[in-house]
C-alpha cells in the first residue's frame, strides 16, 4: 500500500488536548464539525488548509493523554492519510489502528514542512521526494496490519466474524 | 521458565493461554465502561458492529461525570442517547451526581485479579486493587461491551520498589509526580508499572492516586499486589468477599527496576504544560494563583479532603483566589458533609461542586481565563486541558493545594501545617 502527500510538521508531545480540545467536548457527537478544529491548539493553520492525502509528521510521544478516539478519528476525517512520528502514546496508537488510520513510528527529523512524501506501509519505507532522503521502519505486526487493512476493528470483526489475531 | 508478573497472571487466566510479555491475546473482560465523553461513540460503534445487545449488561456501565450536570444541549442529548441504549440493553447508567467513574469503580466494582477496560485513560486507577485495568478508545470498549472480550498485547513490566515512609506533609501524589518527572511522560510507554516494597506505607486511597497517574508516564497499567489493606478497603465498602490474593511470582521477570525512598520525597509540583515538568513546591513560591482545585479522580477522596480541610479550617483563602472543591463521589460528599469538611471549605471561602470531573476536562465549572494560573490536584496539565489554551495549569497534592489557597501562591504545605 503506497501513499503520497504533503508533510505538515508538528513538534514533540502533541497531546489529545491539542488534537481535539476539551472546549469542543460538545461537538463529539458531530465529528465533521469537530474535525474543523483538528490540531487547532498545535497549529491554527492546519485545519483550514489540510488536503486529502496529506501527512501529519511529528516528534516524540504523539497523542499522549486522553483515550478520546475522537482525536485520531478527526485526523482521519480531515483527509490525513497517515501520521508519522518518532513515537506514539499507547492509547492513541491503538485507537488509530482500530479506526483504520495508519500510524508509523519512524525517524521524522529529515522531513521538512511541506515536503512531498511517499509512504509504503508493507515495505516499511518513507521517502522524502523533495529532498531525496529516505527512512525505513519496522512494518506493523501482521495482526495489526490485518486490522488496519480491514479498515479498523469494527470492519475486521464484521469480515471475520470475530477478532482474528 | 521464569515466573509471572501480575499482568502475565491475569492475562493467562483471562485468555486461557500461557500469556507472556509481548504475546497478543484475546481475553475475557470482567468490566467494560465508558463515560459521557466517550460513551456515545461507543454506542454508535456497537450499532455499526450490528449488535443490539451487550454481552454482560450488569458489567457494562455508562458513567455521567465529565458533563455533570450538563452545561449544553448537545451534551444533554448525549446523556439521553446513552440512557436510551442502556434501557434497551440492560446496561447500567451511573447518573449525574453519582461521581467520577474511577472512584465509583473503586467503591462498587474493582477487585483483585479482574480485567477491566474503560473508555477513559485513567481507567488504570483500579490497578490499586491488583486488577489489570487499562484505558482504551470507544471502539475497543464497544467491542468489549458487545462481545465480552477484546485483544491485548501483554505488556512488559517495570518493578517500582518503594522503601520507607513519607514525611509529614508529603503523600502519594508527590511520589507519583516525582516518579513521572524522573522517568518522563513516555518513560513507561506500553509497559505495566508494578509496585512492591513497603506497601504498608500506602493505604488504598493513596494507591488509587498512584495507579490513576500511571498513564501519565505512558504506562498501560499501574498495579499493586493485593494485601490486607486491599481486603480491609473492600470490607469497608461491603465487598469483602471480592478479595483474593494476587501477587507476582518471586522469579517474575521485569524489564527495569526503579527504587524510591519515600522519606526523601518532598512536596512536588508539575509545571505547565507537561506532567513530567516537575519541580519542588518550595522552589515555586513566586507563582501566583487565580484558582485552586481540590478533587477529581486523582485526589477527590475522603483522606484528600481531610488533609485539605485540616489546613484550611478556621482560615481564609487569599484574596483573589477561587477555591473549588470536587468530591469524587456522592458517598464521599456525604461523608465529608458528616465530618464537617465541607463546612471548613465553605467557611474558608471555597465552593463545593457536585461529585464528578469538575473543571479538569475543560467542559464546565471553572474554565480558566486567558493568562490565568491554576493549581489543581488533578492529573493532567496539557495546554487547553481546562478549556483555554492560554491558561496555565500546575498540579500538586491536596496538602500543597490547600496551603497554596491560603497564601495565593504555590506553597510547600509544611510551611503552614501545625
Amino acid at each position: 500500500m503506497k501513499m503520497r502527500g504533503r508533510a505538515w510538521k508538528f513538534g514533540d508531545s502533541i497531546s489529545t488536548d491539542h488534537i481535539a480540545p476539551g472546549r469542543y467536548f460538545h461537538l463529539r457527537s458531530n465529528l465533521p464539525e469537530l474535525a474543523k478544529h483538528v490540531l487547532e491548539d498545535a497549529r491554527q493553520d492546519f485545519a483550514p488548509n489540510v488536503k486529502p492525502g496529506d501527512f501529519v509528521v511529528a516528534g516524540w510521544n504523539f497523542g499522549l493523554g486522553s483515550s478520546r478516539e475522537h482525536a485520531p478519528t478527526i485526523i482521519k476525517l480531515a483527509g490525513v492519510s497517515a501520521v508519522l512520528a518518532r513515537s506514539f502514546a499507547r492509547i492513541f496508537f491503538r485507537n488509530s489502528i482500530n479506526i483504520g488510520l495508519p500510524v508509523i513510528a519512524v525517524d521524522t527529523s529529515f522531513i521538512n514542512e511541506g515536503d512531498e512524501l511517499e509512504l509504503d506501509l508493507s515495505e516499511g519505507t518513507v521517502k522524502d521526494l523533495t529532498n531525496g532522503k529516505e527512512a525505513r521502519f519496522r512494518p506493523l505486526s501482521p495482526q495489526l496490519l490485518r486490522i488496519l487493512e480491514d479498515g479498523g476493528l469494527i470492519e475486521h470483526i464484521k469480515k471475520h466474524g470475530d477478532i482474528v489475531l | 521458565m521464569a515466573g509471572k508478573t501480575i499482568s502475565e497472571k491475569i492475562f493467562s487466566e483471562k485468555s486461557g493461554t500461557d500469556a507472556r510479555a509481548g504475546d497478543m491475546v484475546v481475553a475475557r473482560v470482567d468490566l467494560a465502561f465508558a463515560q459521557d465523553g466517550t460513551g456515545p461513540l461507543a454506542v454508535r460503534q456497537i450499532g455499526k458492529l450490528g449488535f443490539e445487545r451487550v454481552a454482560n449488561p450488569s458489567s457494562t456501565v455508562f458513567f455521567f461525570d465529565h458533563a455533570a450536570p450538563s452545561p449544553r444541549q448537545e451534551l444533554s442529548d448525549d446523556h439521553i442517547f446513552m440512557r436510551d441504549f442502556s434501557s434497551k440493553t440492560g446496561a447500567v447508567v451511573s447518573e449525574v451526581g453519582e461521581g467520577v467513574c474511577h472512584q465509583l469503580v473503586a467503591e462498587e466494582r474493582a477487585a483483585p485479579g479482574m480485567l477491566i477496560v474503560g473508555a477513559d485513560s485513567h481507567t488504570c486507577t483500579a490497578g490499586a486493587f491488583g486488577a489489570f485495568a487499562t484505558g482504551m478508545g470507544s471502539t475497543d470498549v464497544a467491542v468489549a461491551m458487545a462481545t465480552g472480550k477484546t485483544w491485548f498485547r501483554v505488556p512488559e513490566s517495570y518493578r517500582v520498589v518503594l522503601r520507607g515512609r513519607f514525611q509529614k506533609g508529603v503523600c502519594s501524589k508527590d511520589l507519583i509526580l516525582h516518579l513521572i518527572g524522573d522517568i518522563g511522560a513516555d518513560g513507561a510507554d506500553y509497559k505495566a508499572l508494578e509496585f512492591s516494597g513497603d506497601m504498608e506505607a500506602l493505604d488504598m486511597e493513596s494507591r488509587l492516586t498512584v495507579s490513576n497517574m500511571a498513564v501519565e508516564a505512558g504506562a498501560k497499567a499501574g498495579l499493586f499486589p493485593s494485601d490486607d489493606i486491599t481486603r480491609k478497603y473492600l470490607e469497608e465498602w461491603g465487598r469483602g468477599n471480592a478479595f483474593r490474593e494476587i501477587k507476582p511470582d518471586p522469579d517474575a521477570e521485569y524489564e527495569r527496576t526503579l527504587e524510591y525512598d519515600l522519606s526523601a520525597i518532598e512536596p512536588t509540583v508539575s509545571k505547565p504544560h507537561r506532567v513530567d515538568n516537575t519541580a519542588l513546591a518550595k522552589d515555586l513560591s513566586d507563582v501566583k494563583l487565580n484558582q485552586v482545585v481540590i478533587g477529581t479522580c486523582t485526589n477527590g477522596r475522603l483522606s484528600d479532603l481531610r488533609v485539605a480541610a485540616e489546613i484550611l479550617r478556621g482560615k481564609k483563602v487569599a484574596p483573589g483566589v477561587r477555591l473549588i472543591v470536587v468530591p469524587a463521589s456522592r458517598r464521599i460528599y456525604l461523608r465529608a458533609m458528616e465530618e464537617g469538611l465541607l463546612r471548613a471549605f465553605v467557611e474558608a471561602g471555597g465552593l463545593i461542586l457536585p461529585p464528578g470531573c469538575g473543571p479538569c476536562v475543560g467542559v464546565h465549572q471553572g474554565v480558566l481565563g486567558s493568562g490565568e494560573v491554576v493549581l489543581s490536584t488533578q492529573n493532567r496539565n496539557f495546554e487547553g486541558r481546562m478549556g483555554n489554551p492560554k491558561g496555565f495549569i500546575y498540579l500538586s497534592s491536596p496538602a500543597t493545594a490547600a496551603a497554596s489557597a491560603l497564601t495565593g501562591r504555590i506553597t510547600d504545605p509544611r510551611e503552614v501545617m501545625r
